[in-house]
């Protein structure tokens, strides 16, 4: 029997559109399992659990991904048009229904599961005796400080910032809390040892990233943002800014080093306090 | 206002001004959005092409920057303006004012808007706003480059704070807010419209589903513009006026302490914007299902699966796209509780989407499917609605936030779902409406070549960005040699770029394709595809009030293809029960 030529056309598109959205979830789905360009294993618990929870979300957005593309794929050519009858159907309430349930379950699930590591990170403070560190971003640096052995921080006063003659958080020499602070532009912390971040920046919003920790949070203008991590594998890691502060935005790094306590208490000693610096 | 009443026949303007310039008439309006939205994609595409070969080749000579290579400023500046020129010239105008004003009106069986003074200002309120955005190309410092968010401070501070920081950011400023009120004006005259001027017959249930999501749109965009305009004017006043909305006191930018301001807050800005911006993304996409389940029930020759649920799907996605402006600001500093319910609201957003995909699935399911070109652009919608939505499920949970955010894999999602999937929509629109916006029919040919390099192209170039980010890369980096961990992944910013290009080249076609066939196409009949809704009912292209005076009346529902008994497989909604069955 003779076929009309629109028909086909349509044979031959159908077939490679079809095609296409196979090859295509054949290679998105195969890029994600083989894992060529991924995240840098985690160094903290923490770190570990937002991995897994990533890993459930990869599955189940996996499964509707594939079943979703191929469903197109099947339908464009198993329906293309060959001189069928059309089968007349204005939708299928029993069947939208149970779709329905079914991807709230899913994705509202998913959603709660996740949200035990969020709370871990976010709903509770840090743990009592952490370390505390001071993390301030300006255009286009950071800065870490330490408190030293009395435990506070210094005052710090805007008009005496000045990064070029080495006060760059403004410290003031007259609070008697100042004298012992210590400040660095890269951080070390023991491993295994609780850390508290306090956050800040003195100009833009800036953003702390450090991806091995799974960590990120914006320095935000007037605000002081606690966070916390332990990290437990030594290293050096890369701090990244991840908010855009202007012209400088790509440059503006540093590193935290995890190192082993005796290690980090040694560092601490070698350190002169901010204000023997100037 | 034009009511029935005042109905009967109109006499068109006959002056070359009132006809094609300053026109009242939606179909002229229509269009007028639609090349403003061109021409502004081309210019967001030629931006987004210089960006990427900066980031391949650092050092390549670019005509325009004075010291031969550009600068990280002028990256962030063409990034910044890119981003607006694309969300709010493109994106905004074209599905929404462009095809919006054309076929609205018509599908609803009305012979205009009902405000046609309101939507001629509408237009030249936002060309206005489109000079203004891109006159800060051209004023010391350069446009800006806070990015499209202008998170403040560095958006608020002025020069200090960075090259186009100056009056580009003033301009920035002032140009969105005028573009707010013309999104206002149009919001008003769509829901009036849809409200209105519907023909007897034309029932909500009646409604194509184009026009239930052109209707849901403009209800968006009459709450979240008003907030947006609001914004912008506080964000103008910080910079002009000293007030401090969104600056808190005791700022030091490079050594020089701010003492001009104290006491605002830069979140403020975040979740007014945000409040805007997330509704946005649905204002940028809810046309473009309109048209998909529209085109996709027309080439399937198969009534649209579920329609009611696919109106309660968009009205569901439309409200609860209000509700979740927070998922933007997990790391924001924000309160970790609110990221809680803003986080299992967004994971909600997938069950609504989930359910449009599956019927749009089962509209084709069973139909016999003729693959045009607006057909293709249809299917390719809904295969990037899905890639794109399902990386939203990662984005949704601020625990995986805490590495995602402000990631490519972030940029991958977005350009995904918003940006490219509501082109999709934007070209589906275009092959399947211009035989009736311009009386000719598009070259298929040529539309299929366009669909195969589009199609390809955009996978190619915004699937490796999702690796990207899970690397870690941050998003708007003027450079990848600042950060160690970045060398690496050069060689994905290589291939996407070579993709970009070719991506970019390809659209060429298109326009030559448009303009061609605008001249010299084949002469479309009034109802090419033998679609159902009103404005295949009259000819191509309709005449200046669009009916002659004979206002449709309108007897069954938008998509009543290949029903059981009836010679033909198509029943527009104009006929009557009586002629069902007979040639019409």
């Amino acid at each position: 029997m003779r076929r009309k030529s629109g028909e086909q056309g349509s044979a031959a598109v159908a077939f490679t559109l079809a095609t296409f959205l196979l090859i295509f979830t054949i290679v998105t789905v195969y890029l994600f399992v083989a894992k060529i360009l991924w995240f840098p294993p985690a160094i903290s618990q923490f770190g570990t659990q937002i991995d897994e929870q990533f890993h459930r979300t990869l599955i189940i957005t996996g499964i509707v991904f594939v079943l979703a593309q191929l469903g197109l794929a099947l339908a464009i050519f198993r329906s293309r048009e060959r001189g069928q009858k059309v089968s007349f159907f204005e939708g299928n309430p029993a069947m939208e229904f149970l779709w329905t349930l079914a991807t709230i379950i899913m994705f509202v699930g998913l959603g709660l599961y996740g949200e035990h590591a969020w709370a871990e990170a976010r709903f509770q403070g840090a743990a009592p005796g952490a370390l505390q560190l001071e993390v301030t971003g300006q255009q286009f640096a950071w800065n870490f400080r330490y408190a030293g052995p009395d435990g506070k921080f210094g005052a710090t006063k805007p008009e005496l910032v000045s990064a070029s003659s080495g006060n760059p958080l403004g410290l003031d020499p007259r609070d008697a809390t100042s004298k012992d602070d210590v400040v660095s532009p890269v951080a070390y912390v023991p491993a295994g040892q609780e850390v508290e971040l306090l956050i800040r920046t003195q100009d833009v919003t800036h953003s702390f990233y450090v991806r091995e920790l799974r960590l990120k949070q914006d320095a935000v203008p007037g605000m002081t943002i606690h966070m916390h991590f332990n990290a437990t594998v030594p290293g050096q890691y890369e701090l990244a800014c991840a908010e855009l502060c202007g012209l400088g935005h790509y440059r503006m790094r540093s590193f935290v080093n995890v190192v082993s306590p005796e290690e980090f208490d040694k560092w601490m000693r070698d350190q002169e306090t901010a204000l023997q610096q100037q | 206002m034009v009511t029935h009443e005042s109905g009967g026949h109109h006499h068109p303007p006959s002056g070359f001004i009132r006809k094609y310039i300053f026109s009242l008439d939606h179909k002229v309006i229509g269009i007028q959005y639609y090349v403003l939205a061109l021409f502004s994609v081309f210019v967001g595409m030629a931006l987004s092409l210089l960006m990427r070969i900066h980031l391949v080749w650092p050092s390549a000579k670019m005509p325009f920057t004075p010291g031969g290579q550009m600068t990280p400023e002028q990256y962030l500046a063409l990034l910044t303006m890119h981003g607006s020129i694309m969300v709010f010239m493109v994106l905004t105008t074209a599905p929404q004012s462009g095809f919006g004003n054309f076929i609205l009106p018509i599908q609803i069986g009305a012979e205009d808007m009902a405000f046609p003074v309101l939507n001629m200002l509408s237009f030249w309120v936002t060309f206005l706003s489109l000079v203004v955005l891109i006159s800060a190309f051209f004023v010391t410092g350069g446009a800006p480059i806070s990015g499209w968010t202008a998170y403040p401070t560095l958006s608020a501070l002025g020069q200090i704070a960075g090259p186009g920081q100056g009056a580009g950011q003033t301009l920035w400023v002032i140009g969105v807010a005028i573009f707010c009120i013309g999104a206002l004006l149009g919001a008003l005259n769509f829901i009036t419209t849809t409200v209105d001027l519907r023909t007897k017959g034309m029932t909500l249930g009646r409604m194509p589903l184009t026009v239930w999501s052109w209707l849901i749109t403009a209800i968006l965009g009459l709450l979240a513009f008003g907030v947006l305009l609001a914004a912008c004017l506080l964000l103008l006043l910080d910079r002009v006026a000293g007030t401090s909305f969104f600056i808190p006191g005791g700022l030091v930018v490079t050594d020089t302490p701010i003492v001009s301001h104290t006491g605002g807050s830069p979140l403020l800005w975040q979740h007014l914007f945000w409040f805007f911006g997330h509704p946005e993304v649905y204002i940028a996409i809810l046309p473009g299902m309109g048209v998909t389940s529209h085109v996709l029930s027309t080439f399937s020759r198969k009534p649209v699966f579920g329609y009611k649920a696919m109106v309660g799907a968009l009205s569901a996605i439309g409200f609860l796209g209000f509700c979740v402006w927070g998922h933007h600001m997990f790391i924001s500093g924000m309160s970790p509780y609110s990221a809680f319910a803003f986080s299992l609201l967004t994971m909600t957003i997938g069950v609504p989407s989930a359910i449009k995909t599956f019927n749009w699935l089962g509209t084709l399911w069973g139909g016999k499917i003729r693959f045009t070109t607006a057909m293709m652009f249809g299917l390719g919608f809904v295969s990037l609605f899905v890639t794109g939505g399902l990386s939203g499920l990662f984005l949704a949970q601020p625990s995986i936030d805490l590495y995602l955010h402000d990631t490519y894999f972030v940029v991958a999602h977005f350009h995904l779902i918003m940006g490219v999937a509501s082109i999709f929509g934007i070209f589906a629109a275009t092959y399947f409406w211009f035989p009736k916006m311009f009386g000719r029919m598009l070259n298929e040919t040529i539309g299929k070549i366009h669909f195969w390099f589009t199609f390809i192209g955009v996978y190619t170039i915004f699937m490796p960005m999702h690796f990207l980010g899970l690397a870690g890369h941050p998003r708007r980096y003027a450079d990848t040699t600042g950060v160690n961990f970045l060398a690496p992944l050069h060689s994905v910013h290589y291939f996407i770029t070579i993709a970009a290009m070719i991506t970019i080249t390809a659209q060429l076609l298109f326009l030559f394709n448009f303009f061609y066939s605008m001249k010299a196409g084949q002469k479309a009949a009034d109802n090419p595809w033998n679609a159902t809704t009103l404005e295949w009912s009259i000819p191509s292209p309709p005449p200046f009030d669009n009916f002659a005076g004979h206002i449709p009346v309108v007897y069954r529902g938008p998509y009543e293809f290949s029903v059981p008994g009836a010679t033909d497989d198509y029943i527009p909604q104009h006929v009557t029960p009586e002629r069902v069955g007979k040639a019409h």
